[in-house]
């Protein structure tokens, strides 16, 4: 089962809809991903990421739409379904009266994990996700980066084909989310996995594949390196030691925009289909502004979003 | 997978500090009750000769100490009760045991066998009391087994309807508070009811009328018969409010 073809489907959803009255909170949302893949949510808070993890781990019911699990419908099969994916809501589900290991071996109960394979699958989970020495711990005693590391615990512990984490590093320090995000580059090379967050680099840093939420629908789907080309092979930072003046840059072809960018630096975005990057070295050179710096500019994710809410609201 | 669910039910009520203050002041009051009963026993026990057929010692000291579990437990049982659900959804564990691989109905009988086990506990606790009369006389084995059945049988109502304002509410304290509310409230219109319309003559609908009272079906117990119509009506009420508990979380799952 865990041999299988590295192309086999692991999650599949169709038209996913989810009323909340008359206020659709997921609208058309429809997802496909492949054993192997990492797959990042990307919105920003209330748009609908949450609520679709929730659709597809059983936990709400779409008011619309199809889900499978490994090829078993979700709605129709959903204990079955249910036994290949792992879970870890935006809020741990923990019981803080418990130990680690008591706590992660009644999450292998549950998952129907064979009596025999209960202790190694417990300390397994344990050892890969870096808990083995606090093991006996009571889960309440423990620091966020800790508690969100049991969670992930809990989501692995029965080996599911599909791990699903809603923002596994909100409210974590950067040593501990550098920590979550290598276990979760680690899980993806065995589980396919579905990681929601509003932080960009997050996305590219981990993921191959990324869908962005807005709204309730997808503005994008694709892979990583289409994310990056799209935000950030249209603009470049250019840093002068001797600056010529705005106009000068703009007057260049291909040339859409020009703005100041701090000290002597220039943020120049490019127009649609043109590349001038060429043309601005030379002109450089030729002028003696003295070019010392020319790098991507990288746009924030408010940035993308407007693109590409732009951009949809043109198509329409 | 039930016995899962109730294995951590039960080993979470016993990590609460609640479970034990409710356990501890059940038995002072359960073994003071006793002791009374057994004073006044031994008060009455020259008189009692001179009867003709008198009535035993279960029947004057565990009858009456069974009588008063059942309503000490009344108020017992909710409080036992308010965390199961509503403390779960409150702090967003419930979500654990629903995506796994289980169905609401194996949660909820999960979580009722779990804190039925606690409760039938407490009426074993208290079931050692009489035998300990046993060193020093004989007990009517038929009247303490039949006693027995009907506190078991009633506490399993108490717990379902408290496991069913459990799942009404995310504050534990308002959720003790509805079972009792419904627990009293049915325990008097089940009495009333029954006992105005038999009456006036009319037997059918106050059998009927019983089915809502756990009380009104524990008095054939407390006088040493085994009712298979109380017993039917207890095993109604606990099951309807078990269903009613199960639909209420599915309605949660599908309206959110």
């Amino acid at each position: 089962m865990t041999n299988a073809q590295p192309a086999e489907i692991t999650v599949s959803a169709q038209g996913l809809l989810r009323r909340y009255g008359a206020h659709a909170a997921v609208d058309g949302v429809s997802l496909e991903l492949k054993r192997g893949e990492i797959l990042g949510f990307l919105g920003p808070n209330g748009a609908g990421k949450t609520t679709t993890m929730q659709m597809l781990t059983g936990n709400l019911a779409p008011s619309a739409g199809a889900i499978q699990i490994c090829g078993i419908d979700l709605l129709e099969r959903p204990t079955a379904a249910k036994a290949r994916i792992g879970y870890l809501p935006e809020t741990p589900p923990l019981y803080r009266e418990l130990t680690v290991r008591e706590y992660v071996d009644l999450a292998a109960r549950l998952h129907r994990v064979a009596k025999m394979e209960r202790a190694p699958a417990v300390r397994d989970a344990l050892a890969r996700c870096g808990l083995a020495d606090a093991a006996g711990k009571l889960i309440g005693t423990l620091s966020k980066g800790y508690q969100q590391r049991v969670g992930i615990a809990q989501a692995i512990v029965h080996r599911p084909d599909v791990v699903i984490l809603d923002e596994p590093t909100i409210g974590l320090d950067p040593i501990q989310i550098r920590d979550i995000r290598n276990l979760i580059r680690e899980l993806g090379a065995r589980h396919s996995v579905i990681l929601s967050t509003h932080i960009l680099p997050e996305v590219e840093s981990v993921c191959d594949r990324v869908q962005i939420l807005h709204h309730g629908a997808t503005v994008f789907s694709d892979t990583i390196e289409a994310l990056k080309r799209f935000h950030g092979g249209r603009t470049v930072i250019a840093g002068f030691r001797n600056p010529p003046a705005a106009g000068e840059i703009a007057a260049l072809a291909g040339v859409a925009r020009v703005e100041a960018a701090g000290d002597r630096q220039f943020r120049i975005s490019f127009a649609d289909h043109a590349d001038p990057t060429d043309e601005l070295v030379r002109r450089a050179v030729d002028q003696g502004w003295r070019l010392h710096q020319l790098a991507p500019a990288y746009s924030s994710l408010e940035d993308v979003f407007v693109g590409l809410t732009q951009k949809e609201d043109t198509a329409k | 997978m039930i016995f899962t669910v109730a294995r951590k039910e039960l080993k979470a009520l016993f990590a609460s500090p609640l479970a034990w203050v409710v356990l501890t002041f059940m038995q002072i009051i359960l073994a003071y009750g006793f002791i009374r009963r057994i004073d006044d026993f031994m008060q009455i026990q020259p008189q009692l000769v001179q009867v003709p057929n008198p009535p035993g010692i279960t029947e004057l000291v565990a009858s009456p100490l069974f009588a008063t579990t059942a309503v000490v437990m009344l108020f017992a049982v909710p409080l036992l009760a308010m965390r199961l659900i509503s403390e779960e959804r409150r702090n967003q564990t419930l979500v654990l045991m629903v995506s796994a691989p289980l169905s609401m109905t194996e949660i909820v009988l999960g979580k009722f066998c779990g804190l039925l086990a606690f409760v039938w506990l407490i009426v074993a606790l208290t079931a050692l009391m009489p035998l300990a009369l046993l060193l020093g006389g004989r007990l009517d084995f038929g009247l303490f087994a039949s006693l027995i059945v009907g506190v078991a049988l009633l506490v399993a109502c108490y717990a379902a309807v408290g496991l069913y304002a459990s799942s009404l509410t995310v504050h534990p304290f308002a959720a003790a508070m509805i079972a009792f509310g419904l627990l009293l409230g049915m325990l008097l219109a089940g009495e009333t009811a029954a006992d105005g319309l038999r009456g006036r003559g009319w037997p059918v609908p106050a059998a009927l009328a019983q089915v809502l009272s756990p009380l009104k079906n524990f008095e054939p117990f407390a006088k040493g018969m085994l009712d298979s119509y109380a017993i039917a009506c207890m095993l109604l009420l606990s099951a309807t409010f078990l269903i009613l508990t199960i639909r209420r979380l599915d309605a949660a799952r599908l309206r959110g």
